[in-house]
């Protein structure tokens, strides 16, 4: 276990390594530098401008500043917005995504077990029916087109009410997180309720459930202490992919519901080329999904003993 | 031993005649294809998903003949129309300019200014006119709103047009054929707006000219004068905040994403089935290097680096962006495959008929194109059809950031964000693209639990 964590963990460097080398390499690779964008300047302060942002060095020598200063902790400072450092954007933008995205993970994971328990519980006959049938929608429809939906009917349902009985947008309070932890949520549910039906379905077949029911054990607690515990598990393996994808999927929300995440700011980021903040931003994500998932993993092989022994 | 009871006698060692009816084959012999042709057809969704995708792509492929509209092109009679709007529309003289209303006008009594409509309300233009708030005094000016919503006390009152001194006002902004509130607000002397506000609502007619309407072939052999009604250009789906025929855009822009959703997946699995049954093969240090390097790009966050390579690629003037996609997809997609790929050449390596055939002398050539590209190959295209749900997902999803096609390209995904845009004015800009990504991704989604059920004894009921 010890030598699979070591391994996993030198894996994660090397690809967050990885991550760094190619966003810093493929953002030199594109044409123009954020210096040249719109003001016309003389040769004199654009070369001071390069000496202030170290673009004067030559490539390698950036790099190797480049990769001391974020093994450090220092992502650099932002091109369009003066003197403001992105770990500074970092940090004030991305606790509100992190919060929005455990609400949603949470969200997910409970309406998941629930309504795979269920599905699984009535297998073939109506309530089945009608939550696969959710579940199918809920993944066929792209996130913005929920997150629009939801809020045209935040919308109608306040004017309806003729109050405010749940914020349209922004963020502040509890009320502001409710809708789009949902939505940012909703996919991920979606999935979790098909992987739990199909591994509940399998439990029932196993000589332990059988054990239990012929030990005259009543049927809620068979359900509750040896299904569901145990029809859990696999749930736990797709978190690290599903916190990839709320991750992500927290860029939609965040512009759809006006949310000051980090997601959002990425984004804009992205539509104004504003390098440092794209390769800080980047570099970020990159390696807090990568941690994430390997986290996730150790986490499984420390509840599931079965999963120790194989590499 | 001794004193068993069965003695053999010569008879018993004579061969046996043969069977003459022993394992008569009673059904006709299937290949595993036409076996899970059949298993396929039998499950209704999957086969109706079939046909829908098909369907799809024939509305994208044929659609350009059958309705032969430019995606790009604007009616900017037509802007922003729902699906079945009224096309009716009267042709009127040419615009002549206004110079204020005629002294015979009687003002309305009704509201507190006298403010009238002059003439008809037309697309062309609409004529107010009103009186000072008491006769004879000297006025300060007026400003003009307008707003498409039924005016309550203290909303505000929409559109500030202008601020004129005249007692009259002649708004030519961007008609639309519908139900107009212009308010009135007289201005004290500091330029500040006072109570004496005024408000009437109205309907806008819609008027083309005549030279316009034969400029658009909208006249039938010149038969057609002033006053006559007219039928606008047909847009079965609608127009866009442009004024663009939205059945074209869903036509083209289906032909992007489809070709996204469909091209892509086909050439990152395929990459991948090269790349992994290439290390599956060759086992030993070739395989663990390779996969090595598998599972690193595997642990790449992916659309963190679509994003990155969509940048760095960028898009050139007047280039789609479409290949930069398929190319970045490609180059970050095929790793997940090829894993798969690889276990099961490695499991099918160990399989009791490999070895079998093997024993009988099998050649390597023999064992690749008989065993193991067809006991893959049913994983492989049920990995494809899932697939096809995901790439189109990001095509949507990059175009909604703003990475996706270069307008004025059109893609069902950039067709929704622009569609958000309007939403609550107009939903249908953003219905008909929601709804063509949602039918094809749920139509990939049920096709591919068909085909896994179909093709993979194994996974059936498996989720």
């Amino acid at each position: 276990m010890l030598r699979y964590t070591i391994k996993r963990l030198v894996l994660g460097v090397l690809t967050v390594w990885f991550i760094a080398t190619a966003t810093f390499f493929g953002m030199h690779a594109v044409p123009g530098d954020p210096l040249s964008s719109d003001k016309s300047t003389t040769a004199q302060i654009r070369a001071n401008l390069e000496a202030k942002y170290g673009l004067d060095k030559p490539l390698l020598t950036q790099y190797a500043i480049y990769l001391k200063n974020i093994s450090q902790g220092d992502f650099g400072i932002s091109f369009t917005q003066e003197n403001r450092q992105v770990n500074d954007i970092i940090k004030e933008h991305f606790p509100i995504s992190a919060i929005l995205g455990i609400l949603a993970i949470v969200f997910a994971a409970l309406g998941g077990i629930l309504w795979g328990a269920l599905t699984a519980l009535y297998r073939n006959r109506w309530p089945d029916s009608v939550i696969m049938f959710l579940v199918i929608l809920g993944i066929s429809v792209p996130s913005f087109v929920i997150a629009a939906i939801s809020q045209l009917f935040l919308v109608n349902i306040n004017a309806l009410a003729g109050t405010t009985i749940l914020p349209v947008g922004g963020w502040g309070t509890v009320w502001h997180m409710i809708v789009p932890a949902m939505v940012l949520g909703l996919s991920t549910m979606a999935y979790l309720t098909r992987l739990m039906r199909s591994s509940m379905l399998e439990i029932v077949n196993t000589d332990y459930v059988r054990t239990a029911q012929s030990k005259g054990l009543p049927k809620t607690r068979i359900f509750s202490r040896h299904q569901l515990r145990n029809a859990i598990l696999p749930v736990v393996t797709v978190l690290g992919p599903a916190i990839a994808g709320i991750t992500t999927g927290g860029f939609v929300v965040e512009i759809v519901f006006a949310i000051p995440g980090l997601g959002r700011y990425f984004v804009e980021a992205i539509q104004q080329l504003d390098y440092t903040v794209i390769m800080g931003t980047t570099v970020f994500y990159g390696a807090f999904l990568v941690f994430m998932v390997i986290l996730v993993d150790l986490l499984y092989g420390w509840i599931d003993p079965r999963v120790r022994i194989s590499p | 031993m001794s004193d068993t009871s069965w003695q053999p006698s010569p008879g018993d060692f004579a061969i046996a005649p043969q069977h003459q009816t022993a394992d008569v084959i009673t059904r006709p012999s299937m290949s595993y294809w036409q076996d899970a042709w059949r298993r396929l057809k039998e499950n209704k969704r999957a086969l109706f998903s079939l046909y829908l995708i098909i369907g799809l792509v024939m509305f994208t492929v044929a659609g350009p003949y059958l309705w032969n509209i430019d995606p790009s092109a604007q009616d900017l009679d037509q802007i922003g129309m729902a699906p079945g709007a009224e096309r009716n529309v009267t042709v009127a003289p040419a615009y002549t300019p206004w110079y204020g209303p005629e002294d015979s006008l009687t003002y309305a009594q009704d509201n507190r200014l006298g403010l009238t409509l002059v003439g008809v309300a037309t697309s062309q233009a609409v004529r107010l006119a009103w009186q000072a708030p008491q006769k004879g005094q000297t006025n300060y000016g007026y400003k003009i709103y307008r707003t498409l919503f039924a005016l309550n006390d203290g909303d505000a009152f929409g559109l500030p047009l202008m601020e004129t001194q005249n007692e009259y006002f002649e708004d030519r902004l961007d008609l639309q054929p519908t139900d107009y509130y212009y308010t009135v607000v007289a201005l004290d002397r500091h330029g500040l707006e006072t109570d004496q506000t005024s408000t009437i609502q109205l309907t806008v007619m819609r008027v083309i000219t005549l030279l316009e309407a034969e400029k658009r072939g909208l006249t039938e052999d010149g038969l057609v004068k002033e006053g006559d009604q007219i039928k606008l250009a047909l847009h079965p789906f609608g127009t866009d905040y442009l004024g663009r025929d939205m059945l074209a855009r869903l036509i083209y822009g289906g032909q992007v994403s489809l070709f996204i959703g469909i091209f892509a997946p086909l050439l990152y699995v395929l990459l991948g089935v090269i790349y992994g049954s290439i290390a599956g093969f060759m086992g030993g240090a070739v395989d663990q290097l390779m996969m090595r390097f598998a599972d690193f790009a595997v642990a790449l966050p992916f659309l963190l680096f679509m994003i990155l390579l969509k940048v760095i690629f960028g898009i050139g003037p007047g280039e789609s962006g479409v290949l930069p996609m398929l190319v970045a997809m490609v180059i970050l997609l095929w790793p997940a495959p090829a894993r798969l790929v690889r276990g099961q050449i490695l499991q099918i390596r160990e399989e009791g008929y490999v070895s079998a055939s093997k024993l009988l002398g099998a050649k390597t050539d023999y064992l690749v194109f008989r065993h193991m590209i067809p006991n893959t190959m049913g994983v492989i295209l049920v990995t494809i059809t899932f697939q096809v749900p995901s790439a189109i997902f990001t095509e949507a999803f990059l175009s909604f950031i703003g990475m996706g096609v270069a307008p004025p390209t059109p893609s069902w995904g950039s067709m929704c964000n622009d569609g958000i845009k309007s939403m609550l004015t107009r939903p249908h800009e953003l219905f008909f693209p929601a709804l063509f990504i949602s039918i094809t991704v749920l139509a990939f989604n049920l096709l591919g639990d068909g085909l896994r059920d179909a093709l993979d004894a194994r996974m059936r009921n498996r989720e």
